[in-house]
This record gives structure tokens, sequence and C-alpha cells, in this order.
């Protein structure tokens, strides 16, 4: 009963929305912004999602309208740290606490009700799940390989540089966080409109803080980011398992397993060297600061 | 040599809240000429090349290039009109490797192996050698400035804009630049040169426009003037004459015997069996580029890097294992070169500034208990000593300027009564006034009996204050050598020469 491949798809299924948060967080990092929302925007992505699913019909336009919502609020932050240079982890932790509030308060009238089937991709795969997969070569190729990723790394790497040579910081980062915005709240809709198929309050239960633990122990990397959400999803689905198989252990434990084994596996990785500055990639030198330009 | 004005500027203004930074400037650069800015820190020499480059916009007056009128909106256009400037503080990203570097800084870079190859071709031309692949952090100062330079030269500059370049670079490497530079003057580009070190300027420039105070005071020759004379003309006023006199070299207060210690951080250096002697009046003169061991050897000496019992000996006592206040009571006292954040807490009052170092020996603490009164009085007493000035101890640290600041510093451990001061980069982004009270005061210690070590880049400064001198090199520390009788060239082979540069071959 527990075949490989079924687990396979289990683990795809369960690393989605994760997968997303981190990704588009990994960008809103790699240019020099260290959002602590990312609970917040995919709170309000799963309710947005799930609502416009619900009354429209349309899976599609739910999450078309998760990725907006997403990027609605983070915008907020976008404001408070871009035009009131306002510090940046305590509008991260004020947009995560708004979020959850703004998302239980206007999700009352959806609890109860089911959201509309999808269609699914090839392979019998969500589509969503696919656009994840693809998401992570095309976000490496952007860091690595494009003229705007060079541009997007310049930024974080050394705002007052990327300024002196005539690149607008603000705009870039702006985008930065408006995507990573939209990439949480497609993930937080992932689990309301394709996992449990309804909305419950709270219901993102901490993939934000995990997405942001991933970027950080992925060394910034793209493909970093896919493993640790592998690794999430895996022991997900693993103690799901477990749990259903009726092992003598309590279920608290198992349920925290996820959490715990990526933090544990991640730390390890990252702990040979990874933070040192001239071993390779490490964080970005300007994350977390806010930047000023005279003129 | 000398052509036609290429670049003019007139009658440019820029304020910001409380400071005119340029009032009225004009002057203008020709083809082929290496014009110098020169002026005090704060004198608007970074303001007026930030306009030209288009980071800042002129409230009034109008700049022309190549007779068309110039207004850039930002450096892009800036660039695109041809020009191109190297900054003071690298404007590098250190992540990045060199050929990322350099593509960020051009409008339209061409594939990843073309670019190589123009980064090759470029720096084989201009005797400049650069591996295109390699991260800015694993290069020395000099080599970075190479990324500059090559990253303004791929865009065939007509104007040039370099800002304070040769302050983290040996004397050889600097003589390699001018002579870049020089080529470049020859091939038409039009260059402008921003130093406040006037023997450089006297010895490569064409030209000086001199700035006081947001305007244009002057404009010569430097080949016609002395040092001495462009210096009255940059501060308004004749320079004080330093004082050495009346100095006896007495007992050895200060003893360092093989002190070794592992680098603090990925960045830093390890220092390598440093050892050194330092007698009663006499200033002790320890050279070297930036990242080679100052602040770590700073550091071993205040004890904030602990080292070993019996490598560091004050008076014959051994204070090798001892921490910073033991080592400050027995009257080792440091001041280090960052002003704010490591030697000053910017939120910090100056009172509370005073207490940080001055604490254990003033006894300005008792039975665990701040003596506000004795606190402020030690702090106004510096104030007064020193002409800091200031509105009193109660301002915070990073309300002072610079200058200011460093003079409170400085006044702090001096008036300690130290047996042994160290100071790293004292007169460091100090406008001269204020550097020249500053040496004398450190003169004036050792005239008292005291010994002194003086680590700082600034190789003028050194020969001025120091009787002996020695060159600190990827954290060793060569024997020292007199002062009197030795050369530049000589100093910059001791600070380990050129890295690897040549000589333009075009």
């Amino acid at each position: 009963m527990i075949d490989p491949l079924s687990i396979f798809l289990l683990l795809l299924s369960a690393s989605t929305p994760i997968l997303f948060a981190a990704l588009g967080e990994l960008i809103v990092e790699r240019a020099g912004v260290l959002n602590l929302g990312v609970e917040g925007m995919m709170i309000t992505g799963a309710l947005a999602g799930f609502a416009v699913a619900y009354v429209s019909g349309s899976p599609f336009l739910g999450f078309a309208a998760a990725a907006t919502g997403g990027a609605a609020v983070s915008l907020l932050f976008a404001v408070l740290t871009q035009f009131l240079l306002a510090n940046q982890v305590a509008s991260g932790l004020a947009l995560t606490l708004f979020g959850l509030g703004l998302a239980a308060l206007f999700g009352k009238p959806f609890e109860g009700v089911k959201a509309p089937p999808m269609i699914p991709g090839p392979f019998r795969i969500n589509w969503i799940v696919w656009l994840g997969l693809v998401m992570v070569p095309l976000i490496w190729w952007f860091l690595n390989r494009s003229r705007g990723g060079l541009i997007l790394r310049g930024v974080g790497e050394n705002h007052d540089a990327a300024h002196a040579l005539g690149y607008n910081v603000r705009l870039v980062r702006i985008g930065a966080i408006a995507f990573g915005g939209a990439m949480a709240g497609i993930g937080g809709a992932f689990i309301s409109i394709a996992t449990v198929l309804q909305w419950t309050e709270g219901m993102t239960a901490g993939a934000g803080w995990i997405a942001l633990a991933i970027v950080v122990f992925s060394n910034w990397t793209a493909t970093g980011v896919l493993v640790g959400a592998w690794l999430f999803g895996g022991v997900t689905v693993l103690q799901l398992r477990l749990q259903a198989a009726g092992v003598k252990v309590p279920v608290q434990l198992l349920s925290m397993a996820p959490y715990l084994a990526t933090i544990i596996v991640l730390v390890l990785i990252s702990a040979r060297q990874k933070f040192s500055r001239r071993a390779g990639g490490a964080a970005p030198g300007s994350l977390g600061q806010n930047f000023h330009a005279l003129r | 040599m000398a052509g036609a004005a290429l670049f003019r500027a007139e009658g440019i203004g820029k304020s910001y809240p409380g400071v005119r930074a340029n009032d009225d400037v004009s002057f203008d650069v020709a083809a082929g000429e290496i014009h110098a800015l020169l002026g005090e820190n704060g004198a608007g020499k970074s303001t007026l090349v930030k306009m030209i480059y288009g980071l800042v916009r002129p409230d009034e007056g109008a700049m022309t290039l190549a007779g068309q009128p110039h207004q850039p909106a930002d450096p892009r256009e800036a660039r695109s009109q041809g020009v191109a400037m190297v900054f003071q503080h690298f404007s590098l990203f250190d992540a990045l490797t060199v050929a990322e570097n350099i593509a960020l800084g051009m409008e339209n870079p061409p594939a990843r192996r073309e670019l190589a190859a123009r980064i090759a071709k470029v720096s084989q031309e201009f005797g400049l050698p650069l591996n295109p692949a390699r991260r800015i952090v694993t290069l020395s100062a000099g080599e970075r400035q190479r990324v500059e330079i090559i990253r303004c030269l791929l865009q065939n500059p007509r104007l040039l804009i370099m800002d304070e370049p040769t302050s983290v670079l040996t004397p050889q490497e600097a003589e390699l630049l001018f002579a870049t530079l020089r080529k470049l003057a020859d091939q038409g580009t039009a260059i402008l040169y921003i130093s406040h070190k006037l023997e450089e300027i006297r010895a490569h420039c064409d030209r000086a426009t001199i700035l006081r105070h947001g305007k244009v005071v002057d404009s010569c020759d430097p080949r016609a003037h002395s040092a001495r004379e462009l210096a009255a003309m940059m501060v308004g006023g004749e320079m004080r004459l330093i004082d050495r006199t009346g100095r006896q070299a007495g007992d050895v207060l200060l003893e360092v015997r093989g002190l070794s210690l592992p680098a603090p951080n990925a960045e830093g250096t390890a220092l390598k069996n440093v050892s050194l002697s330092l007698r009663a009046g006499e200033i002790l003169g320890i050279g070297g580029v930036a990242g080679n061991g100052q602040e770590e050897l700073l550091a071993a000496l205040s004890g904030e890097m602990r080292s070993a019992p019996g490598m560091v000996a004050l008076q014959g006592r051994d204070l090798g294992g001892s921490g910073p206040v033991h080592r400050r009571k027995a009257g080792l006292l440091t001041a280090p070169e960052d002003r704010l954040g490591h030697a000053a807490v910017p939120d910090f009052s100056l009172t509370e500034n005073t207490l940080l170092t001055a604490g254990p020996r003033k006894g300005l603490v008792k039975n665990g208990l701040i003596d506000r009164a004795a606190a402020k009085n030690f702090a106004e007493a510096v104030i007064k000593g020193f002409d800091v000035r200031t509105p009193g101890p109660g301002t915070a640290a990073r309300a002072l300027s610079g200058g200011n600041l460093q003079k409170f510093v400085i006044g702090r451990e001096v008036m300690q009564n130290p047996v042994v001061l160290v100071v790293n980069q004292p007169t460091w982004g100090v406008d001269a006034g204020a550097a020249a009270s500053v040496r004398q005061s450190l003169l004036d210690l050792a005239r008292s009996g005291a010994g002194v070590i003086v680590i700082s880049q600034d190789l003028d400064e050194l020969l001025e204050l120091s009787d002996r001198f020695c060159a600190l090199n990827e954290g060793r520390l060569s024997d020292p050598r007199p002062t009197e009788g030795l050369s530049l060239d000589e100093i910059g082979l001791m600070l380990g020469g050129a890295h690897g540069m040549e000589v333009a071959h075009i």
C-alpha cells in the first residue's frame, strides 16, 4: 500500500505551498528585503483564492485572486518599509498578524462550504504543482543568467553601490516584494483550494515560517529551496502515513516531525562554512537594511 | 596635450538642509587634461562630482559637455554621454564576480563570453590583470580599484572622474594608477581627479581647482606651487607647523613578543609572530594597506582579542592574558579606527562615552555606581582641552562631525595620562586643521614621557610623526627602521610593493 510513486506524488502536493512561498521569499531576500510576513500573505491568499474559487466555481480564477490578494497585502509592507522606512522585522511581523486577523474576519461566511473540484494536469498531478516545479528552474535562470536577476542581486548585495550606478533600488525592491506576495498567496491558496478543500481559520499552520527558514538554510538558492520544500513535504506525508498506520508514537510528536526534521537537516547542511562570504553564496549584503537616497 | 574645454560648469549651486554644499562653482576641464579638484573634507568636492555624474541634481547653474548642455537625470544618462566615475568608497558588489560587477556598470553589456574577452583585452592593454570569474571579496584593495577602472574604460569615457582613488593603494600601485591615467589623458580623455594628497597632485596634475566651503577659491598650476602654498589655499590660512622637539627616548615601556593570533573571522587577518618594543617618549609608526592586520593588532593590544600570557608586557608587567579593563588600569590605552561604533557609541552622550574607556582609570565608577558629576567634569575637560566644537557634554556622539569626534576620542585617552597609547588611523577622514591638532596632541603626549604607537595608512602622517617605522603586511610586522632618511620607495617595498601590477603597455 505504501508504494514509492504514490508517496512521491503526495510529497509533491504536500511541499507545494512551501515551495511557492519560499521561492517568492527567495526573490524578496535576494533584493535585500527581509519580509517576515509570509504567513500573513499565505493566509490572505488562502482566503482570497478560496472565496473567489467558491463564488465563481473556477479554481484557476481562485489562484489568480490569491496571487492578487497576496501581492496586495505585501504592498502594505512595501509602503511601510520602502517609503516610510519602517523597520522590516517589525513590519513583517505586523503583516503576519494583520493577514491572519483579516482572513479570519472575512473568512466567516466561507466556513463549512466545499471548494469546487480541480481538473488535474498531466499524470493526474495538479496544475499548480506543475507550475511550482517549473518555477524552480525559471527562478534559477532569472537570478543567475538574466540581466534583471543581476540587477536584483546587485540591489540586494549593496544598495548604495546599485544606487550609485543609477539603478532604482526602491522600484526593484517593490517589484520583488509584490512578486513574493503573489507567490505566497498562490502557496496559501493551494492549501485551501487543492489540499483541504475548505476554509478554516489559521489553516496555513506556520507554513510561512518554515518557508522563511528554508530560504535561509537553502543558502539563498532556488535548488536549495526545492530540497528544503521536498524534505518538509516528505516528512509530512510520512508522519501522516504513520499516524494512519496507528504507530504507538504520540500524535503531537508526529505532527511536529516535519518542522523539526526540516530545521535539523537544513541546519546541518548549512553548517559547513556556508555563512562565510568567501566560500560562495551567502546572505545578501544589504539584507534587512532600509535604503534612503539623498538627492 | 590639453585642448579646448570639454566640460564646463557655470555657477553651480546646491543646498542641503542647513548646508550650502556648493555655491556659484565655475570651472572647466579640457580634453587630455588631468585636472585636480582640491579641498578639505566637507569643501563640496564630492557633491560637485556627484552632480556631474547625475547622482545629485544642482539647484542652480549649468553644465556643458563638449558644447552640449549636460543635465543628466541619473548616472545611466551621464554614462551614455561619456562620463565615468571611480568612487571613493568602492561601488562594488562583494558577492558578485568581476564580470558581473562590470556588467552592472554598463548600459548594454555584451553576452558573458564576449564581455570576458573584452575585459581581458582592456586589462591587457592597460596592464591591469584581472580574472573575470573572481569574486570581489577575494580581491585586494588595489585589484578592486582595477575592477572599477576597467568598468569605466570599457565605456570609452570622455570624462573620467576619480574620487580619492589612491587612499587605499601602496605608493607603487598609486604610481601605476597615474601611469594609466596619463595614457588615457594622452588619448584625449579628460580626467577630473579629487584628492587632498598635495604631493600627488603636484606630481601628476596639469591644473587644480581649489574649493573651500563650497566655493571655488582659486585655480592654479599645481606644479608651480609648493605643497604648503596649496594647503594654505585649501584651508584659507597658514598651516600650523608640527612641533616635534623636546622628546627623549627613555626606558622600554611596551614589549610585544611573538604575538600570534588566528583571524577573528573569515574576512580578518591572522597576526603572525608580531614583536615590537616601544620606549618612553617615542612614537612608533606602523604603516600598511588596509586589511593587513591593523584592526587585529589594535584589538590584540587593547585586549579585545585575548593573547597568551607573556606576549604583551607593559613596564615589565605581563599583560598578555588580561582583558581591556585590566590593561587600561595598567596604563595601556587604545583608540580604534572606527569612531562611530567602535571608539564611541553613536547614541550615547559624550559624558556616557567618556565612561566607557575612562571609567577604571579616572575613578568615574564608585561601588558599582556611576559618578555622574565626575564623568561630566572629565567630558568637559576633554572638550575644553581638545577644542571639541559641540554644545556640551550632553550631546550625542553621532551629532559631532568626524573631526570633532576624533578630537574627542583621542583627547579622552590622552587626558587619562596613558603609559602607552595605541591609535589606529587617528586622522582618517578628518580635515586638515583637526588633523594637525590631533597629531600635535600625540607629539605632546610623547614629550610628556608616554609611548605612542600610530597605526595609519597615511604615509605622510607616519613620516611626520614617527621616530621609527614598521610595515604591517598580511599580519606580519617588519623590523622597525628609523624614519629619518626613509624614502617613499623604500616604504612601498616594505608594504609589499604593487601586488602584481605592471606598467601600462600601449
